[in-house]
């Protein structure tokens, strides 16, 4: 294990973070504030409760959700495009690393800035809501998997991008849709009949829903689905990864 | 000789077809200079490629200090250094920054003073907290080669290092190469630069059409190519050669007042003396007498017409 190579990235990838920490933090914390005040005090006010939880509370474990998965994805995804846009991965190629190194090194850092973020929200959120989480290592951990396995499925497509268009295309295309329809916002019971059908085929529903567990103890689907739904996905991306960096695919020739 | 690095019957076809090497064998010896000549798309970078571990080898063997670069990539990549051709950098980056990452990529511990001793050895002390984009174009290749230095190779490639660098400062590049020589780092440079081949380098390799066309020692390689020409001035000028001196395959210059004798230095006897009484013979008086040795480029240039 070559663990100064992994140091390496994994500094200078956060080093890039902090460089603009006010750009990283302050976007995020404006962004919830105005979902708070948008759903929460605008709307929320006259919905009177989910699942017994009132509606601005409600949202808190969608909307981390929803910022940590296009942080973890856009942060992975520009981490190891900027090497191929610049060509300095010539040098990743030619040190003594191995595929495992590379994905700690960025994935590990879009991992740890998407935290970041999702703990700057939550504590944003006991501003406006009353919150209470009714299990916080279950939080932690599903908060911890979702950082990771957004960051995995963002590095594979800063490796695929062959420009900064494609870089955005699948956040913008596929992410965000499935965020939005993965009940961020509103409890999948809620949908009419075939739609509730339909968002089990959406990934993102397990892992809100499984979110939301840990912060009321009740959910669209129980967590055990939950889990195993996010190491499916967390294994594909890895999958798909060794893949990638065993046959060279866009990086190798 | 005891090779650093050995390629045995390398190949490299790309998808789609293009061989880019074709059963490439080169022994590289422990601590020399070799240049690798050769036009553009001669196969130059994909070989450099491919030992570095850029490129994947379609077919063949390559052993740095003995490792297999495909089976032992951590043993070989530690070995090497690479000088891309391209000024491949992060623009936002500090110098120093910059050139401690590729330390630490290549598995060293962080080592400031090592890093600044590089840095200083290349000029760039004073840059070290400048940004890169801030830098011109030669302290730009500078800076790559400081990356390369970083984690402190045993072995060094430079795919043109000179390529669009004012004279000065390529002249300065073939101090630091001699300064590492020194150090006994091995040093694989390519370029279409014959001179600096001929400047800098131990042994000349030629390549093209991805095949290694010749490997020879700089001066054995002149010696043994190498034609000598001899320029004779005379003091009347002359409208032909005379029939007596037919024999030596003068060439006569346009306003008739210098003959070239072409010899072969290598030869038993180069026939300077005899022409020498002949043309004394036949009347001609001699001014001045010149000789010019063929460079490495006439040698090249006709090495690569004879495989195209």
């Amino acid at each position: 294990m070559n663990i100064y190579a992994v140091q390496t990235i994994y500094r200078s990838e956060m080093k890039r973070f902090f460089r603009t920490i006010m750009q990283s933090l302050i976007s995020p914390v404006i962004s919830t504030s105005l979902y708070f005040i948008v759903f929460g005090a605008a709307i929320g006010s006259r919905i009177q409760e989910v699942e017994g939880v009132s509606y601005g509370a409600f949202i808190v474990p969608g909307l981390i959700m929803l910022s940590v998965m296009t942080q973890a994805t856009a942060n992975a995804s520009f981490g190891i495009y900027f090497p191929k846009f610049t060509g300095t991965i010539y040098e990743l190629l030619s040190a003594p690393v191995n595929f495992l190194e590379i994905v700690l090194g960025y994935v590990g850092a879009a991992a740890t800035k998407a935290l970041f973020i999702g703990v700057i929200i939550l504590i944003t959120a006991f501003f406006f809501v009353d919150l209470q989480i009714a299990h916080p290592m279950a939080m932690i951990a599903f908060l911890l998997m979702t950082c990771l396995s957004f960051a995995l499925l963002g590095f594979i497509i800063g490796i695929w991008a062959g420009n900064f268009e494609q870089l955005q295309l699948i956040p913008l295309l596929v992410i965000t849709p499935l965020v939005f329809l993965g009940g961020s916002f509103y409890s999948i019971s809620m949908l009419p009949g075939i739609w509730q059908t339909i968002a089990m085929f959406n990934p993102v529903v397990y892992l809100v829903s499984g979110f939301r567990w840990a912060f009321f103890g009740s959910a669209d689907v129980s967590i055990g689905i939950s889990l195993a739904a996010i190491a499916l996905f967390t294994a594909a991306c890895l999958a798909a990864i060794w893949w990638i960096f065993r046959t060279g695919w866009r990086i190798r020739q | 000789m005891s090779s650093i690095i050995s390629i045995q019957n390398l190949r490299k076809a790309y998808p789609g077809g293009f061989e880019a090497l074709k059963g490439v064998n080169l022994e590289i010896a422990q601590g020399e200079i070799l240049a690798l000549l050769g036009p553009n798309g001669a196969g130059k970078t994909t070989l450099i490629s491919t030992v570095c571990g850029i490129t994947v080898p379609t077919a063949g063997t390559i052993t740095v200090g003995g490792f297999d670069t495909m089976t032992d990539y951590r043993a070989t990549r530690d070995l090497i250094g690479l000088v891309p051709q391209e000024i491949n950098l992060e623009p936002f980056e500090t110098v120093f920054n910059s050139v401690s990452f590729s330390r630490g990529l290549f598995g060293k511990p962080r080592n400031d003073a090592y890093i600044n001793r590089i840095l200083d050895q290349l000029s760039l002390g004073d840059k070290k907290d400048s940004k890169i984009m801030a830098l011109s174009g030669g302290m730009k290749r500078r800076v790559l080669i400081a990356k390369a230095l970083s984690h402190e190779p045993r072995v060094l490639f430079l795919d043109e290092p000179t390529a669009g660098v004012d004279v000065e400062l390529r002249k300065d590049m073939w101090d630091i190469v001699a300064g590492l020589k020194a150090d006994g780092v091995t040093i694989i440079l390519t370029t279409h630069y014959i001179e600096e081949a001929e400047a800098i380098a131990d042994r000349v390799g030629v390549i093209n059409g991805g095949e290694i066309l010749l490997v020879q020692d700089k001066s054995e390689l002149m010696a043994q190519m190498g034609q000598k020409q001899l320029q004779i001035a005379i003091k009347d000028p002359v409208t032909e050669i005379p029939d007596t001196l037919s024999a030596y395959a003068l060439a006569r210059s346009e306003d008739g007042m210098h003959l070239t004798y072409t010899y072969d230095t290598t030869g038993e006897r180069t026939g300077i003396t005899t022409l020498l009484n002949d043309l004394a013979a036949a009347g001609l008086v001699m001014t001045d007498l010149q000789t010019r040795q063929s460079s490495l480029e006439d040698i090249f240039v006709g090495l690569v017409k004879e495989t195209t």
